[in-house]
Formats: structure tokens, C-alpha cells, sequence
């Protein structure tokens, strides 16, 4: 059904640590992973799912790791994958607590800020990272106990068993060390239906934090034309609340609205949502009533998808001379196009540059260009960008006098920014009830950013 | 200090010192120790040999010493047997520890030694575990019921823990239901008879309870036992999808996708006209859509099933073309498959954007990535007819931008486009023989071989191309040569005065040097006909070409099935059924879709068709079929059935084509032409190699074998006789696996003749090759027993499918079944086997073979047969209908002057007119799918513009029909005129002929 064996290899393909969970793949078969990756790379046809003989590899990279699957089953490839992320892909941005090597000294840091304060910072679900700052060879190394136990307790046998890491980090700790075993229970949540949240948190002030997060994803081709714009929002929660909160959270959902006769309101569609566990998903099928009891502290909610068109909020204009054997001339114009009310903040606009250029030359009507050698880049960034506004950047580079033999691509010209209290799609919090049988009240807060996702613009 | 202290100890004598360390007194020397120990067998140090000292230290208090010796006994307990039974003891005792945490982690670490010995010793404490009151340690007990069966099966049969395993699908924890049913699917896996899930409306309902509440691997595990089932009827289904419909919500993929499974497997069982299959089929595009944000690698999961889903229902992401738009930083892999997509949903409304995308792609730097767009183009311009003229002209600019691998690949795709619109595109022709020098690998130099020979007659200077090809004749790789030595007599056929010369040089070339019997036979074919009858080569060689597939790289309808059946599992990414890629039988089910069953008649499309015709949707693959295909895929071509008389007729059939001036004929040659000189070695099936390579029609044709009549359409690829099919970039190309096989002609032979058409493989469509069952005998009629059937004509064989349906409340057993005497002597060749009882709600396939020699007597109607069938509850009686064309035999190819004085002779008052009125066919297409049912032509006439089929069949009785079938190309009515000595056989027979037509 699932996965054989579970191996993290370091960036030669040697493994660090493994874990043998059926005992049909031999454990020596991985030696054949690295040279088949090597050779389906060099012909070009290196996917995630390798096979040698009868044994399967599914597998990712991980920062300077690999982390891989065995079986020699009709698996569930999806499954896999998904289990292999559960475990290890840190998200981006994402700050941890706990420091790195001593997984101990973080476990009483984490019970002891629960009770001090309220505003522990932690993001993301992925059991590793939860438990080292970063995943990486030497943290697998130092913590090669810990790491053991949890490849124990993730996966029985091929079946992935409990991967919420805030639960885990309940009863697996190295704590054992100072711990008699009568002390070390398992916690209830564990088999629950609500497994991912314990009983007895406590705050002293009930708070609930609502971040609303729209990316936009933008693809334009090399005569301007938008071949694909679709918004991919996101509601990230931090939430500090004591006992076993009932939560509702109402937005301003078409679908809902329509449901209840609503219709003047502005409303928004969302084309395909995706809820986080906790979310009751016959309920929402049903009524659209997002209903859940959250985790503690951070988690995403749900996620969303719009494809309606939008204008592009931040349109480039460029055009790139080469001019063989001497230079290359380069013009872009960017065009803030939203409120005027709104400010862009953090825009960096990278422009593809050919990998032989040299003594970069720049002008700008503002911000500042830097030329990124390492990424054939120029970066011109403006650190706010007010809308209506529209600005200029000239570069200029030479070329070599002798051209090169390779054949480069055409990298895209790349945009990144943040307009904070604004969501593209209109999308709105309405209102966000928390009742808990303590009766305590709660307050909820709510911000909003949109920010550039994959924003790509085609260059000729 | 971290843990990494413990890997730097490398000096000798490291073994001896840890030993001592272990056995020491003080506890945090002895827990420093064993660390160590597991620090070495982490980096493969071999550390068995402490295995005594560390297992003694198992008993402790201290849980994370604990778990690093259990650790320890799970990597080496099967390296030392006898001493993993010291462990025994603690692992029981372990088992009573009042932590739950401790009870589970013994349970969990017991399965994991795969020791024989112990295991019946872990009975007890694993039977008390799976009773726990703890749910942590039940759910990691149930895990280990498929742990044990994995090393004892029989063991745990004995000990009922299968049992004590069903119980815990309805226990009161989500997780431990979820568990429990992953093992149970785990061990039914292995145990495809075993009927462990025995899954019926209630379970299910536990099930789709369960699936609320549990985590989201348990969601995965309900969700992929949910697919195991078939609902009763499209109520359930519906209800079940229902159920179901909420997970597509779900963050993580791997949810959304075996949430998809079962939609798309239950979807199959609901009317297309029911509202709730076109919300079903809108609420499935936009999950789809969003797994393509998900990380790379599920993305290429996401990507592999979505082509599945296409080509299985091209209605649900029709609308979707741009987000399979291809980004920058895309990995190759996942770029690759997002073009393959793009052009399964190419259309006349999308095309002008495809196309202009494909162009951008064309120009990127990855070699693969742009030769793979080239080719969409080429598949666009054949796809979508009214953007063929911008592909060629999109190709051309291609072309002149010199780069090699770009050419040649527009090369390969233009030779397509040719075939497709003959005589509209020829003026490029100049173009792409400017670039004939830079042509370097074999596929795109057999193209442009094939497109000098086809249009030599245009090309002024085409010997000289040809003949500069002809000077490293040795050189070139099969596929040329093939190409080369057909392009020539072409040619030579074309321009006979001034390439005399030529075609002797490479005929010589190819009979002479060569050692490939592929060439050499092929060569000795054409130099045999050119010197013996001139007209005829002409005919055959120069004969019109059968139509190219608009859509390519389908995957085969059944195969399609049992892969929709495997969404989200390594099959759907590999695009092949488990059986060819999970080692031996075992673990290998055959899946299929299920029927579609209405709960009530009515809910049945219309179109539902005269009788004996498949409705496009029914689906019923057989599972031999299946294992068939597996084979094939794996490159086994073992054909299940072969035999002499097979062979035989084979031949028979590819020589009456040639004849009948028809194509894809020479296969049958060697027997028919006789060889000069004795110089042919009796090879028969070497020179079809090349028609081989086309493997996927090879597997539509064998497939095609178990059903008793499928329409030829669309696909026609073709002939033998010619190289195109081997040139087509359609299928893949494996060379000629039959090649120069000895001992194995028989097969080959019975394969051939099929080859040249395949099953209509429009997307959405699906199991063509099954004759749907009819109803015989309803439940109501027969104590609950349900009957219903068709009856098949496979090689040689008539049989009656039957499909037994066990609706009662009881069990039946003891069938048997006898026919009335009927008009042709139809009589069961073999007892019906029912191996099994039939319990209830079981379903059961028997192929019973016919024979007919059974008494006869004269029915009225001709075709209708009486069966009795008993059971241990009583016997009972139905009448059904045989369609007369399994009764067409073989050999019912009758000699051409044979065919002449037998028509003269009957006399005029019993030859029998009939129109056959909207049949879309062309002469060829008709003769090929009468010929597939033992309809065989023997001349063909063109006649005032009007086409004359010669016909004839012969009854499994011996009685001949000659048949004369008028086709006016244009006119989809057709006049068939049949003549035979007994008259009442014509009305069935012109039955026939609709049915097998209009198929």
C-alpha cells in the first residue's frame, strides 16, 4: 500500500538514517539510487519515481538531502509524496522556536513560553523541521535518537500514522532522558477525532489571529498578451485560546450567499477551497459553514483559488536589445495598477541578462538596480511603489567581442511585491465566532496582504 | 553535546570495549553505550555480534533505552534467530506494562521482527492488544495482525485474528477503524480470493462515518478500500459519491486524489443524464486544477492521473487548457507531461492559443522538451483540421531555422500530416529536400524516404535522392532500409522506364546482403510480385492509404479502465497495469470499472441500441484480457490462444486481401507466392516486423480477439505491405520482438491480419470489445438467481459468457446447465463450473465453450436457443437469441472461380435483397471488420463509382452464404444480396452483417 522502507540520504546518495518498515525491500537496494538518478539526469529523464529491477524509488530533495521511498507494491504514490513532505519541507519564511541541536532544552523552552507568554511563533506542520531549525545532514546526525523515534511513531508498517508534530512533540522528546517511563503517556489527542489539538491548554488573554494572504499568479507572454492569472489566497490562523474552542469563520463567499438569499452584498467565488484537517468538510458541503476546533497556535485554515482575471497589478513593459558581439540594452517600465490608496511595498523586478555580459550600467527614475551575476539577473528594487505611479529603469551591458557556443534560454522577467491591507479578489473576513464552554470572550484580529506569487512575464 | 559524539568512536577494538560498556552497572553508562551500538549500525557498521548484551538490557525502565534496544532487535533479530528468543519474554511482559505507550511500542516492535520461531509466541500478547482499551494500543495492534500475516499467514488465519480485525472496523476510535482497514486491504491484497473486505452496504456506511473523523492517512486508507467496491446499483453509487464529494476539499493531495478514484470509478455506474453526473463531473476540475500548485512531485502525480482522467473523460478539464501552460522554472518532467496534455485537449476552440504556445516552446533550449513540442504541433495539425494549414506553415519556419533536432523532428511530424490530408500540402515538399543532407537520425530519414517515394512522381530528381540514399544501404539502421527498399519500388512503379536499374540494385541489396529476414523477405515479396504480375504490385504497393488516428498515444480502452481504477498508485504514474510491474501473482488483482447497473430501466440512455450492439459506455473488462495486456506491455507477445487451424486460417486471410486487391496483405505472401528458387526460408512471421512495432494496436487487435465483433474505426493504420505503419509516430516503436522467432509462426500468423485495425479508441469511450450482457433470466424469475450473458466467437471457439448473480439470501450451489435441440446443434463442450458456492450478493463470470455437435432441430426463430439451468434450489428455464454470426466459421473463404459457378448455380428465387441503411464505412473498413467476424471477401469491383463486395461465410454446419455487397462511396446505404441453397439463413445472416457493421 504505502512505503517499503523511508531513507534520508545525504547529497551523495549516502544514507544517514533509515528506517526499514516491511522488511520485503532489501536495505542495500538504495545503493542502486544514486547511480540511476545520476543516469536518468543525464539523459534527461529523471522524474520523481525511479525503478530498479522490481524495487520502486519515490523520492525528493530536500536542501542538501534526499529523502526516499522503497516498495515493491502498486503503492500509493501520492500518499508517499505527501507523507515525505509531511515530514521534512520546512516552509519558507518560516521561524522555529527551538534551537537546533538541543531538541531538549526546546521542549521545556516550548512548555515553559506556553505559560509566560502568549505569542509563541511557530508556523509550519512539517514534523522535522518542527524539531530542528533546519533539516540538514548534520542535524540528522546529532539528533539520530530522536529521529529514530520518530520514524517509529510516523509510520507502522507503511501506514503514516500521526504526523501532527505539536501532538508528537507531546510525547516524544528526549526528555526521556530525565523522565521515569511511568511518566511518559500518550496522549489522548493522538487517537481522537480531534487529533490535533489537546485538552487543557490555557491562555490568560484569548486571542485569534487572521492573516489573509493572496497570491497572484501571473503568466504573460512576450507580446504582452495574459496567458493565465489566477489568485491563490490563504488563511493563516495564530491562535492563542484556552480550552476547546468551537470556531466559525464567515466570509463573504459567493456560494454562501447565495445560499441564504443574500445576494447585494459584494461577494467573492471561490473557484476551489482546500481546508486544513481540523475543518468539518461535510458541514462546509453542505451549508458553506466553515466550522472547526483549531490547533494551537499556527496553522493554515484553508486555501483558495480564483481564476477570475484581474488586472495585472503590477505591468511591465520591456525591451531587451541584443546587440551581438557588444552590448545589450535594456528598458523596463513598471506601471502600478492599483488604488492610488495602495502602496506596493519590497517590489523587486529581476530582469534576465545574458549569461556573458559585463560592466553593468544603470539608470533609474527610482529604486535601485544591482546586477546579480550569480542569476544573470538585474534586480531593480523599489522599496514602496504607490499605485498609479510608473517607473523607468535603463540598463546597459556589454558583450563579449567572441559569442558563445551554448544556446541560453529566456528566463522570464520575475516580479515581487506586497501590498498590504488590500486582497485582490475582495475577499473579507465577516466575522469570526468562538464560543468554548468557559464562556471566556475572545477577540479576533484580522490583516490582509496580497503579495506576488509565481509572476512571471515572458521576454522575446 | 549532541548526538554526534556517538559516530566519532572508530578506533579498533570498539566492538570488545562496547560490550563491556553495555554490561556495566551503572545505568547511564549502559544507555551511553547502546546509543552508541545504534550509532554504528546507523553509519552500516556491523554490530550483531552484541547482540546478547544489548537484548539484556531491554529490561529497563527508561523508555528511551527502550526503544533504541528495540531498535537494535528489529535490525538484527533475523540475523540471530535463536537469540531473538530471549526477547520473547520481555515483549510480553511489555504487553501488560499499565503505559499504553509501552504496550504499544512492544506490539508495534514485535511485528517488525521477522523471526519465525517467536511468532506463535506473540499470539497471546497480540490478542490481548487488539482488545485493549486503550485505542493507541488497539490501533497499533491492528497494524500488527498485517505484520504477522506477512511472515505466518496461516498462523494468523488459525488464530482468528482476521476476525478480531473485521470487528475493528466498526470500533468506536476513527483511528483504529482506519488502521484496521489498512491492514485488512494490506492482507487482501496478497490474498486477491480471500473476500477479507467483505464489503456490503452497512460496512460502507461505517466506513463513510469514519472518514469524517480521522486523520488524513486514514482518510487515504477508507478512501482507497472504498474504490475497492462495487455499489449494487447507480442509487448507491451516487450516495456513496456523495459521501465522498467533501475530501476534494481537502489540503492534502494525496485525499483529494483517492477521493477522485472513487468519484471517477462510481461515476462510471450513473447516467450521463442524471443532473447529479454533470455537478459531479463540474465539482472534479477545480481540485484537479489546484494539485498543479501543489510540490513539484505531487504535481507530476497530479499530472500522470490527469491524462488518464482525459482521455477517460475529456468533458472535465476541457475548459482548463491554460493552467497546463508551461511555466519557466517547471522541472523537464513536469513540463513534459503538462504538453502532453495540452494537446489531449487541443480543440478547434483552443487551437490558435496552443499553438501559439507550442511555438514559444519550440524555441526554448531543452533538446527534449522542444523536439516534444515540435511533434504537438504535427499532432495538432492531424487533431484539429481547420489549424492544419498554420501548423505546416508554423513547421516550415521551423524548419528554416536550420537547428538539426528541430527539422528533423518537423520532418517526421510533416510525413503525418501528408497522410492525414493527402494532396493538399505537397508544395513544402521542396523545402524540407533542401534540408535531406542534415538528417542524421533513422526516424526522421525513413520519413523523408517516405515522403520522396510516395511523391516520387512529383519530384523531379527522387532516384537521385534515393539512390544517394541507397550508397550506405548497410549502414542505415532497419527502419531506413525497410523505407528505402519500399520508397524504391514505389518509384519504380511510378517511373518504371528510367529506375529499372535502381530498384534491381536495391532489391539485390535486400534479398542478397542483408541478413535481416524482416528485409530480406520483404525484398523477395516485392521482386516476386514485380516479375510475376506487374498490375497487382501496383495494386498493393501503390494502394490507398487507410486514414491516420486524429488522436495518438491513447491508452488502450481496457487498459484505460483498470488504470482509472489505480489513480494516485505507481500504475497511474507509470501508465501500466501493477501486473507489469509487481513482481509475481501475488498482490496482483486486475481491477476493472463497474457495469453500469440502473437501479431502474428507464434511467438507460437511449441510444442504448439495437441488440447485440455495445453501448459506448458499458464497461466490462475480462480479466484474461487484462493479463493479456500486462503481457503485452512487458513485451511478451504470448497471445493466449494459437493453433494450427488458427494459422492456418490466418493465412488464408491475409491471402484472400491480396486478392480481393486489397491492403496489408503480404504477410500472407510467403504461402502464396511461391518463392523463387527456393530461395525464401519459410519464415512466415518475419516480415511483419515492422507492423509489430505498433504496439498498441497489437494489444487493441488481441484484445478484439475475446469480443465476437468490434467495429474497425478511425485508427486504421496501415499496412503491412508498405512501412507506415512502423513509420507513424503515433506508437511507440519497439522494433520487431517477433523477428526471426522460430516455432512461434502460428501466433505471429494469428495476429497479423488484425493488426490492420483496431478498436475505436475515441476518448470516452471505453470496453469496446465486449458484447454487453443481456439480461436472460431475471432475479424475480429464478429464486434470486440472475442471469445474463453473451455469447462470443474467439478463435475457433463459441462460447457463452455468462455472469451468474447471486441476489438471494442464500447460498447456491450444485449448477449445471443442458440446452434444448436446437437448429444448429448447440451444445455446452463442458459442464458449467461454478468452482465456489455463490453466496449472496456474489457475482460470478463463466466462459462456457460451445461445440455443435449437440442434436439439432429446426427452431422457430432459426436462432433461438433453450437453456435449462439448475441449482441446489431448483432448475429453471429461459430462451434467448444467439447472434448467427458466431456460427461463421474460419474456412468459409471460398476460391474465386468456386465462388463464381456456386453463385451461378443457386438458383435466382433464393437470393435475398436487404439494404443496410447509415453505415459510415468504406469499402475497406467494411471488408476488414466483416472479414475480423469470418465474413471473408473474395473480389472486389469497382463498378460505375459503385463498390462490389464479393462475399462469402460457411456455417458451422457447412451451409455457404454468398453474399454481394453494394457500397456507393458517399452514400452510407448499402445493398446486400445474399444467395444461399437454404434460404432461411439469409434473414439471420443479413442480421449479422448490421450487427458486425454498425458495431
Amino acid at each position: 500500500m504505502s512505503a517499503s522502507a523511508v531513507f534520508i540520504l545525504d547529497v551523495k546518495g549516502k544514507p544517514l538514517i533509515s528506517r526499514n518498515y516491511k522488511g520485503d525491500v532489501a536495505m542495500s537496494e538504495i545503493d542502486h539510487f544514486m547511480p540511476l538518478l545520476m543516469q536518468r539526469e543525464e539523459e534527461g529523464a529523471l522524474t520523481p519515481l525511479l525503478s530498479h529491477g522490481r524495487v520502486h524509488f519515490l523520492w525528493i530533495k530536500y536542501s542538501n538531502l534526499y529523502l526516499v521511498a522503497t516498495t515493491l507494491k502498486n503503492a500509493n504514490a501520492s500518499l508517499v509524496y505527501s507523507f515525505l513532505y509531511k515530514i521534512v519541507e520546512a516552509e519558507e519564511g518560516h521561524t522555529a522556536v527551538y534551537k537546533a541541536s538541543t531538541v531538549l532544552a526546546c521542549a521545556q523552552e516550548l512548555k515553559g513560553m506556553k505559560d509566560i507568554q502568549g505569542d509563541i511563533v511557530l508556523t509550519s506542520d512539517w514534523v522535522f523541521s518542527e524539531y530542528f531549525k533546519e533539516l540538514e545532514e548534520e542535524s540528522i546526525r546529532d539528533n539520530f535518537v530522536i529521529v529514530y523515534e520518530l520514524l517509529d511513531e510516523l509510520m507502522d508498517f507503511g501506514f503514516p500514522q500521526t504526523t501532527d508534530s505539536k501532538i508528537l512533540q507531546e510525547y516524544i522528546t528526549q526528555q526521556g532522558n530525565k523522565l521515569e517511563t511511568g511518566k511518559s503517556r500518550v496522549p489522548p489527542t493522538v487517537t481522537n477525532a480531534v487529533s490535533w489539538r489537546s485538552e487543557g491548554i490555557k491562555y490568560k488573554k484569548n486571542e485569534v489571529f487572521i492573516d489573509v494572504i493572496e497570491s497572484v499568479n501571473l503568466l504573460v507572454n512576450a507580446n504582452g498578451s495574459v496567458l493565465l492569472s489566477e489568485i491563490v489566497g490563504s488563511i493563516k490562523l495564530k491562535v492563542f485560546l484556552s480550552g476547546m474552542p468551537e470556531l466559525r469563520l464567515g466570509l463573504n463567499d459567493r456560494v454562501l450567499f447565495e445560499l441564504t438569499g443574500r445576494s447585494k452584498n459584494k461577494s467573492v467565488e471561490l473557484e476551489d477551497v482546500k481546508f486544513h484537517q481540523c475543518v468539518r468538510l461535510s458541514r462546509f458541503d453542505n451549508d458553506r459553514t466553515i466550522s472547526f476546533i483549531p490547533p494551537d497556535g499556527d496553522f493554515e485554515l484553508m486555501s483558495y483559488r480564483l481564476s477570475t482575471q484581474v488586472k495585472p497589478l503590477i505591468w511591465i513593459e520591456s525591451v531587451i536589445e541584443k546587440f551581438s558581439h557588444s552590448r545589450v540594452e535594456i528598458m523596463v517600465k513598471a506601471k502600478g495598477q492599483f488604488k492610488k490608496q495602495s502602496v506596493a511595498n519590497g517590489v523587486e523586478i529581476s530582469v534576465p541578462v545574458p549569461s556573458d555580459a559585463d560592466s553593468p550600467r544603470f539608470k533609474t527614475s527610482v529604486g535601485s538596480a544591482k546586477y546579480v551575476p550569480e542569476k544573470n539577473t538585474v534586480i531593480w528594487s523599489i522599496k514602496s511603489f504607490p499605485g498609479g505611479k510608473e517607473y523607468l529603469m535603463r540598463a546597459h551591458f556589454g558583450l563579449p567581442s567572441v559569442e558563445k557556443e551554448e544556446v541560453e534560454g529566456r528566463p522570464p522577467i520575475g516580479v515581487k511585491f506586497e501590498i498590504p491591507y488590500f486582497t485582490v479578489s475582495g475577499i473579507q473576513v465577516r466575522y469570526m465566532k468562538i464560543i468554548e464552554k468557559s464562556g471566556y470572550q475572545a477577540l479576533p484580529w484580522v490583516r490582509y496582504i496580497t503579495q506576488s506569487g509565481d509572476y512571471q512575464l515572458r521576454t522575446s | 553535546m549532541t548526538d554526534s559524539k556517538y559516530f566519532t568512536t572508530t578506533k579498533k577494538g570498539e566492538i570488545f570495549e562496547l560490550k563491556a560498556e553495555l554490561n556495566s552497572d551503572k545505568k547511564e553508562k549502559k544507555k551511553e553505550a547502546v546509543k552508541k551500538v545504534i550509532a554504528s549500525m546507523t553509519v552500516g557498521k556491523d554490530v550483531s555480534a552484541l547482540f546478547p548484551d544489548v537484548v539484556n538490557c531491554m529490561q529497563t525502565d527508561n523508555l528511551e533505552l527502550k526503544k533504541l534496544v528495540y531498535l537494535y532487535l528489529m535490525n538484527y533479530a533475523k540475523s540471530q534467530p535463536d537469540m531473538a528468543i530471549m526477547a520473547v519474554n520481555t515483549f510480553v511482559k511489555d504487553c501488560e506494562d499499565p503505559n499504553p505507550l509501552i504496550r504499544a511500542l512492544a506490539v508495534r516492535t514485535m511485528g517488525c521482527i521477522r523471526v519465525d520461531k517467536i511468532t506463535e509466541y506473540l499470539c497471546e500478547p497480540l490478542r490481548k492488544c487488539l482488545k485493549d482499551e486503550d485505542p493507541y494500543v488497539r490501533k497499533t495492534a491492528a497494524v500488527c495482525v498485517a505484520k504477522l500475516h506477512d511472515i505466518n499467514a496461516q498462523l494468523v488465519e488459525d488464530q482468528g485474528f482476521l476476525d478480531t480485525l473485521k470487528d475493528l472496523i466498526s470500533d468506536s476510535n476513527p483511528m483504529v477503524v482506519a488502521n484496521a482497514v489498512a491492514a485488512l486491504s494490506e492482507i487482501a491484497e496478497s490474498h486477491p480470493s480471500s473476500n477479507l473486505l467483505d464489503l456490503n452496504p452497512q460496512s460502507i456506511n461505517k466506513l463513510l462515518t469514519a472518514l469524517n473523523e480521522c486523520t488524513e492517512w486514514g482518510q487515504i486508507f477508507i478512501l482507497d478500500c472504498l474504490a475497492n467496491y462495487t455499489p449494487k446499483d447507480d442509487r448507491e453509487a451516487q450516495s456513496i459519491c456523495e459521501r465522498v464529494t467533501p475530501r476534494l476539499s481537502h489540503a492534502n493531495s494525496a485525499v483529494v486524489l483517492s477521493a477522485v478514484k472513487v468519484l471517477m470509478k462510481f461515476m462510471e455506474m450513473l447516467s450521463k443524464d442524471l443532473d447529479y453526473y454533470g455537478t459531479l463531473l463540474k465539482k472534479l476540475a477545480p481540485p484537479l486544477v489546484t494539485l498543479l500548485s501543489a510540490e513539484p512531485e505531487l504535481q507530476y502525480v497530479a499530472l500522470r492521473n490527469i491524462n488518464l482522467i482525459v482521455q477517460k473523460r475529456p468533458e472535465v478539464l476541457k475548459h482548463e487548457m491554460k493552467v497546463f501552460f508551461v511555466k519557466y522554472n517547471d522541472p523537464i518532467y513536469v513540463k513534459l507531461e503538462k504538453l502532453d496534455i495540452m494537446i489531449r485537449l487541443a480543440s478547434q476552440a483552443n487551437i490558435a492559443q496552443v499553438l501559439a504556445e507550442l511555438k514559444e516552446y519550440a524555441t526554448e533550449v531543452d533538446v527534449d522538451f522542444v523536439r516534444k513540442a515540435v511533434r504537438a504541433i504535427g499532432r495538432c495539425a492531424i487533431k484539429v483540421e481547420q489549424s492544419a494549414e498554420r501548423c505546416v506553415s508554423t513547421l516550415l519556419d521551423l524548419i528554416q531555422t536550420k537547428v538539426n533536432y528541430v527539422v528533423q523532428e518537423a520532418i517526421v511530424v510533416i510525413k503525418d500530416i501528408f497522410r492525414k490530408y493527402p494532396n493538399k500540402y505537397e508544395s513544402v515538399i521542396a523545402t524540407l529536400c533542401e534540408n535531406l543532407d542534415s538528417l542524421d537520425e533513422p526516424e526522421a530519414r525513413a520519413a523523408m524516404i517516405w515522403i520522396v517515394g510516395e511523391y516520387a512522381e512529383r519530384i523531379d530528381n527522387a532516384d537521385e535522392l534515393l539512390e544517394s540514399f541507397l550508397e550506405g544501404f548497410h549502414d542505415e539502421s532497419t527502419q531506413v532500409q525497410l523505407q528505402l527498399l519500399t520508397a524504391i519500388v514505389k518509384l519504380f512503379l511510378k517511373k518504371p522506364t528510367e529506375t529499372q536499374e535502381l530498384v534491381q540494385q536495391v532489391l539485390s541489396l535486400a534479398t542478397q546482403d542483408s541478413d535481416n529476414p524482416d528485409l530480406r523477405d520483404r525484398g523477395y515479396i516485392y521482386w516476386r510480385l514485380l516479375s510475376t504480375d506487374p498490375v497487382a504490385a501496383k495494386e498493393v504497393v501503390l494502394a490507398e492509404k487507410p486514414l491516420i488516428s486524429e488522436e495518438t498515444d491513447l491508452i488502450e480502452p481496457t487498459l484505460l479502465d483498470e488504470l482509472i481504477c489505480y489513480i494516485g498508485t505507481l500504475a497511474s504514474v507509470y501508465h501500466k497495469p501493477p501486473s507489469a510491474f509487481v513482481e509475481g501473482g501475488r498482490g496482483v488483482v486486475h481491477k476493472s470499472l463497474p457495469p453500469r447497473t440502473a437501479s431502474s430501466e428507464s434511467t438507460e440512455s437511449p441510444e442504448t441500441a439495437p441488440a447485440g450492439a455495445p453501448p459506448g459506455e458499458q464497461l466490462d473488462a475480462v480479466p484474461t484480457q487484462g493479463d493479456l495486456l500486462g503481457d503485452l506491455l512487458n513485451l511478451d507477445l504470448g497471445p493466449p490462444v494459437s493453433g494450427p487451424p488458427l494459422a492456418a486460417s490466418a493465412v488464408q486471410m491475409g491471402a484472400v486481401d491480396l486478392l480481393g486487391g486489397g491492403l496489408d496483405s503480404l504477410i500472407g505472401a510467403p504461402s502464396f507466392v511461391a518463392p523463387p528458387a527456393a530461395a525464401v526460408p519459410a519464415n512466415l512471421g518475419a516480415p511483419m516486423g515492422s507492423g509489430l512495432s505498433d504496439l498498441f494496436d497489437l494489444t487493441s487487435g488481441v484484445g478484439t480477439l475475446s469480443g465476437s465483433y468490434v467495429a474497425p474505426k478511425a485508427r486504421l493504420r496501415s499496412g503491412f505491405g508498405h512501412t507506415e505503419a512502423s513509420l507513424s509516430r503515433a506508437a511507440p516503436a519497439v522494433g520487431h520482438p517477433e523477428a526471426g522467432t522460430p516455432g512461434r509462426p502460428g501466433r505471429v500468423l494469428l495476429l497479423i491480419p488484425r493488426l490492420t485495425w483496431s478498436s475505436p479508441g475515441g476518448p470516452g469511450r471505453c470496453g469496446p470489445s465486449e458484447s454487453p450482457l443481456q439480461v436472460w433470466l431475471p432475479a424475480m424469475k429464478a429464486k434470486g438467481l440472475e442471469i445474463s450473458g453473451t455469447f462470443t466467437r474467439q478463435a475457433g471457439t463459441i462460447s457463452m459468457d455468462l455472469q451468474l448473480t447471486n441476489k438471494a439470501l442464500q447460498v447456491m450451489t450444485d449448477f449445471a446447465i443442458q440446452f434444448n435441440r436446437n437448429s444448429f446443434g448447440l451444445a455446452p463442450a463442458a459442464p458449467l463450473q461454478v468452482h465456489a458456492p455463490l453466496s449472496p450478493t456474489q457475482t460470478v463470470e463463466i466462459s462456457l465453450p460451445l461445440s455443435t455437435a449437440g442434436s439439432v432441430m429446426k427452431t422457430e426463430p432459426l436462432n433461438s436457443l433453450q437453456v435449462a439451468v439448475k441449482n441446489n434450489i431448483d432448475v429453471f428455464y429461459f430462451s434467448t437469441l444467439y447472434p448467427l454470426h458466431i456460427l461463421f466459421v474460419e474456412d468459409g473463404k471460398m476460391d474465386r472461380q468456386m465462388f463464381l459457378a456456386t453463385w451461378k448455380d443457386i438458383p435466382n428465387e433464393n437470393e435475398a435483397q436487404f439494404q443496410i441503411r447509415d453505415c459510415p464505412l468504406n469499402a475497406e473498413a467494411v471488408s476488414s471488420r466483416l472479414q475480423s467476424s469470418n465474413i471473408f471477401t473474395v473480389a472486389r469491383r469497382n463498378v460505375e463509382g459503385q463498390d462490389m463486395l464479393y462475399q462469402s461465410l460457411k456455417l458451422t454446419n457447412g451451409i455457404w452464404v454468398l453474399a454481394e455487397l453494394r457500397i456507393q462511396p458517399g452514400n452510407p446505404s448499402f445493398t446486400l444480396s445474399l444467395k444461399c441453397r437454404a434460404p432461411e439463413v439469409s434473414q439471420h445472416v443479413y442480421q449479422a452483417y448490421e450487427t458486425i457493421l454498425k458495431n
